[in-house]
This record gives C-alpha cells, structure tokens and sequence, in this order.
C-alpha cells in the first residue's frame, strides 16, 4: 500500500471519529430543550406598545376584564395562545395546539415560574374532549385564581380572564 | 419584584410544544454511523498490514450491523423514549475494540507467544452475549423501581461475588491479583465486573431509606457539615469491606471502584460536600496504609513511581518484576498527536495483555493523542447521558441508581485509563467495552440497558390527564 493512501486514511479516520463526537454534542444539544423558544428579535418593537398596555391592565381591571371575560360565551372561537400579561415573564406566549400546558417552579413545566408564591407543580391548563380549556389547580400551596375566586375543581376558562398564580397572570387570546 | 419594577426583564419569547420526541430515527442514523467507523477502521488495518481489504470484512462488518440492528429493535419496541446516545456510543466502543484485538491478532510477534489464540471471534461471541443480556435487560425489566425490592438480596449477592474469588479451588490467582473465578467447562469470569451493578442497587435502595438521616444530623463547623458519630457506620463499614478487598484480592482497581461509589451516591444524596472530603481522606489514608504493607501492591506502587527502573529488573530476568508500564507509555509517545496509523504501531511489543488491559495503548499508538481524546469523549459522553438520565428521573431510587451505575462507569475508566498511561498504580481492571474480555462486556451491557431502561421512564411523557367524573358533576355553573 503506498505512504500517501495509508497517511490519508489515517487522517481520514480521525476526522470520522471526531465528526461522530461532533454529531452526538449536537444530538445532546437538540435533546437539552423540552419547549421550543423562539426570540421574537424582529418584532420587539411591536411588541412593546402591547407591553405597556399589559403592564397598566391592573390599574384599570373591571372593566377590561369584564369585557374579554364576555367571550367565554363564544366558545367557538377557540383560543390560540397563552399569554402571560404580568410578573416576571411578561410578554411570553405559548401556541395552544391541545397539548398539556404545566405551570410551576419544577424544571419540566411548560412555563417555569420563579416565583416564592407558587408551587413547584402548580397548576395545568389542557383541553377536555370538546376541545374546551380547563385550568385545574394541582393541590397548590396559595392557589390558583380565576379572576377573584380560587379554584377548588378543574374549571372551563373563559377567553381573555386573567388566571393568576404568584405574581404571575396569564389569559389565553385568540 | 413586579415586573413593573424591572421592564428590563420583558420576555419577548414563544415557548412552543415539542410533541414528546420519541429519537429512535436519531438513534438509528447515529447507530449506521456506529458501525461504519468500525469497519472503516477494519479495512484500513487489513489495507496497512496486508496491503488488501481483508477477507472477513463482510462478515465482521454484517456480524457487528446485524447485533446494533437487534438491539435497536429491541429498544424501539420495550423502551421507546429512551435516550438516543446510548447505544450508539457502547455499539461504537465495542466495534473499535473488536477491531483492535483484530488487529492485535495479526501481530505476527503475539503469534509468537506460547499462549497466544485468535481473541477477536471470541470477543465477537461475547458481544453477542452482551446484546442478548441487554435485550432481555430491556424485555424483563419493565420498570427499573422492582430492583428496589432486591435491596438487600443485592448486597448479599454483590458480598458473595466479590468474596468468591477467594473461595480456595474456585479462585484463581492470575499474575497476583486474585479476582477471576474458575468455571469447570466454561473458562473464567471476572465477578467484580457484575458486583458493581448489583452495588449500585443496593445502595440506591439503600441510601434512598436512610439519606435524611444522613443529610439533615449534622453540625457546622469551618464550613462543612459534620455528621454525627453514630452516622459515620455505613461509610465506615464500606471502607472497612474495601480495605478488605484491597488486602485479600490485591486488586487496588476493585476497591477503588467499589468505595468512590458509595461516596458519589452518599454525596448525591445527602448534597452534603463533607461526605466527598471524609471520602477522600479515608480512600488515600487506606491506599497509603496497604500500599506500603501489603507486598503485592506496594510493589505495584514502586513500578508506578519507577517504571524504567521495573523495566530494567525486568530486562534482568528479576521474578516478579513486568516491563509492561514502561512500554505502555513509550506506546503512547511514540503515537504522538495524531498517531501512526491503524496496523502500523508497535503496541505488540508489550506482549502480555495487550489486547486486555493494555488495549488503550494500542489506541495511543495507532490513533495518537487525537484518537484518545476522542475515545475519552465517547465514555464521558456515556457518563454525562447517565447522569442526564439520574437528573430526568422523577423517583430518587432511579435518580441514584443512575448516578451509581455511571459513577461506577467512570471511575473504571478513570482507573483503567489512569493507570495505563502512569496516572495511577497500575490496577487489573479493564476498559469497559473495548478490552478483551467476556465478564467486562456481559456486565457493561447491562449496565446499559439498566440506563436505558430509566431513561425511558424518565423521558416518557405524562399520560394525558383523565377527565374526573366527580369533578363533572361538581362544576361550576357557566355563565
């Protein structure tokens, strides 16, 4: 066998080992996420009117609320997204796809809170066979509400009320 | 703090789901990808020796697909969210050492030797054993918490294999280090290999009961939390059977390998860092006291410090003395950064072992400093699923049993591999997967499979919640 086949070989070889190293990292970096996060760079500064608005809905509930809590009754008009409008992950969405969405300070939940008022299993929101969204609390320590009342069994959630946990408010949107 | 406080905090992030993947086809590519670097190395040996591809080629390259496919199989229908590196990585380890005991054999010096028989059909056979354990590993056990009621019968089973190579007629005392087991019939075994994994249940099991106690009776002082008298027993106990070990079987690999995991798993489960101090102060306290009493070992240890010094006696024809250390590392300096090439190294030079205990030197040669880094990447990656694995694992038996049966992965690799190049005395374990030998592939195919097993549990996504027929009838009127 001539030098020069058996050096490229050589070579070769350790470049196969290595790209097999590379490849499996990168499995283990695919594998680290359990949720897909996608920054909205483009967009942020749309976002942020929206922003501000959230920020200034406590100041002014009743009204707001009581207005988007009148959709409840078009159950038709399925909600699309989860929306956080306070605490400190204001701003993040979720697509509701019928998937199970958890809530809480536990690692694995769709929407870690860091938050000292919330549970590490908190609360979970998914669709029951009609395809309506139920917010069940799962034996949380201060509660989960539905505009003022705490939750005691699995409830329908209206469009647009604000479920709070902790500091933490979310509402679902079409 | 209210997020009206901090704006700078704002998320502008969408968190999407990611339906539950369950990897296989991921497993699958890396797999086909497992098995073509063994055979492209096997071409190239045959190429470098022979100058021609050589003749068992097909069979060897059909033989290794064919044991991958079987096991990829078998974890697509018994553990299908498994993680997906697993597999490949062991499947890899094992090819590249099928290929260098292949290699090995064509040595036309080992050849030589009186006692010298074709190693690489047989490592062959045993990888098959390995992949039929694994399967049936993965068939029989459906969830790994069962293990939890053998606590204790693993302890006893775990005594009993590391106490039988002691057992008179049975033991065999080979090149001083008395851990292999005669078999009338069937050869002979290495029972450490499978004591590890029924130890590292028993102290899963074990530590899972006892680990408040452990963790939350302490008192502070400079720092560090100091257990209570009376909690010192378990570890003492476990130090005290090693030390025992480390004097009867002379075997410094096997103790070591035996109390750093009880001392990873202590830590794992108490989070307690005086448990690793205590830990290390009484492994060194212990090595130090046998290694300058017991012959065996301290002359192990003389051969660590003074390798060309044992090479010489060696040379001289002194009894008792093994050039091997000394060749190892001349193995290794001779690779260099990227080695010499599969087939065109001189690692046959250390003679005895070199296809078992000394294989990692071939590697050093053959592939060079490169190769190496990228073989100990293989294991640490092997390591960091495990542990990833004991992190996803939502019961605490799983959870340590995980970190043991990695724990235990690694530190033989950090013993073998240590002691190979110099690190460490030289110790008569063996490179888990790659190294000739039928009892270190059965037990480390196992211990794959156990892994495999929790990481299945452990990845499975929650079962969709059941509508409640109470909750039903109690709700709350809609408006």
């Amino acid at each position: 066998m001539s030098e020069l086949t058996l050096t490229v070989m050589r070579l070769g070889f350790l470049a196969v080992l290595w790209l097999f190293v590379i490849v499996a990292v990168q499995v283990i970096r695919s594998d680290l996420f359990g949720t897909r996060v996608t920054q909205r760079g483009a967009r942020r500064e749309a976002a942020r009117p929206q922003q501000a608005a959230a920020r200034q809905a406590p100041a002014q509930p009743p009204q707001q609320r009581d207005r988007q809590g009148g959709g409840g009754r078009q159950r038709r008009n399925a909600p699309t997204k989860l929306v956080v409008t306070e605490g400190t992950l204001t701003g993040t969405t979720v697509a509701l796809q019928g998937q199970t969405i958890t809530l809480g300070r536990a690692h694995d939940s769709t929407i870690v809170l860091d938050d000292d008022y919330a549970s590490s299993r908190h609360a979970r929101i998914y669709p029951d066979q009609g395809g309506q969204w139920i917010v069940e609390d799962l034996g949380s320590t201060n509660g989960t509400y539905l505009d003022r009342s705490r939750l005691t069994t699995p409830t329908p959630i209206p469009l647009g009320a604000p479920i709070r946990i902790g500091k933490t408010v979310i509402e679902l949107r079409k | 703090m209210s997020s009206t406080s901090n704006p700078s905090t704002h998320h502008t992030s969408t968190i999407g789901a990611i339906g539950a993947p369950s990897r296989r086809n991921t497993e699958l590519a890396l797999l086909v990808f497992a098995v073509v670097i063994p055979v492209f190395a096997y071409a190239n040996v045959g190429l470098a020796i022979d100058g021609s591809v050589p003749s068992g080629l097909l069979s060897y390259g059909l033989g290794l697909g064919l044991l991958a496919g079987v096991a990829h199989l078998v974890v697509r229908k018994f553990a299908p969210y498994a993680d997906p590196l697993l597999l490949p990585l062991a499947t890899l380890l094992n090819g590249l050492g099928l290929v260098c005991i292949w290699r090995l054999d064509q040595s036309k010096l080992l050849q030589s030797l009186p006692n010298f028989f074709t190693a690489a059909p047989r490592q062959l056979l045993y990888t098959a054993l390995g992949i039929a354990l694994f399967a049936v590993v993965l068939i029989f056990l459906k969830d790994h918490r069962v293990l939890q009621r053998y606590t204790y019968i693993s302890m006893f089973t775990a005594l009993i294999l590391l106490v039988l190579p002691l057992v008179p007629g049975l033991g065999a005392n080979i090149y001083g280090a008395k851990i292999w087991i005669n078999i009338p019939g069937l050869g002979s075994l290495q029972p450490g290999e499978f004591a590890k994994i029924a130890l590292a249940v028993f102290f899963a099991g074990y530590l899972m009961v006892k680990r408040d106690a452990l963790a939350l009776a302490s008192r502070r002082f400079m720092g560090l939390y100091l257990p209570r008298g009376r909690d010192l027993g378990p570890i003492l106990v476990v130090w005290v059977i090693s030390i025992l070990i480390l004097v009867f079987e002379t075997d410094l690999g096997t103790s070591l390998l035996f109390f750093g995991m009880f001392v990873i798993m202590l830590y794992v489960a108490t989070e307690r860092t005086s448990w690793i101090v205590f830990g290390l102060l009484m492994s060194a306290a212990g090595a130090v006291g046998v290694g300058s009493v017991e012959p065996h070992v301290h002359q192990r240890v003389e051969a660590w410090l003074n390798p060309l010094h044992e090479w010489k006696l060696s040379r001289q024809g002194v009894y008792g003395h093994s050039e091997q250390s000394m060749e190892a590392l001349w193995a290794f300096g001779s690779g260099g950064t990227l080695g010499s090439g599969w087939g065109q190294g001189h690692s046959d030079l250390i003679k005895f072992a070199a296809n078992s205990d000394f294989i990692l030197a071939t590697f050093g040669e053959e592939l060079g400093l490169a190769g190496i880094m990228a073989i100990l990447i293989v294991y640490a990656l092997i390591v960091e699923r495990g542990v990833r694995t004991a992190l996803a694992a939502r019961d605490p038996f799983g959870k340590l049993l995980a970190v043991g049966l990695s724990g235990a992965f690694a530190l033989q690799v950090f013993v073998v591999s240590g002691g190979v190049m110099g690190l460490i005395p030289l110790t008569g374990m063996t490179m888990p997967f790659m190294a000739y030998g039928g009892s270190s592939v059965l037990a480390n195919w196992a211990l794959i499979g156990i892994l495999i097993r929790i990481s299945d549990t452990a990845r499975r996504p929650a079962p969709a919640p059941v509508s409640n027929p109470d909750a039903e009838m109690t709700q709350v009127v809609r408006p």
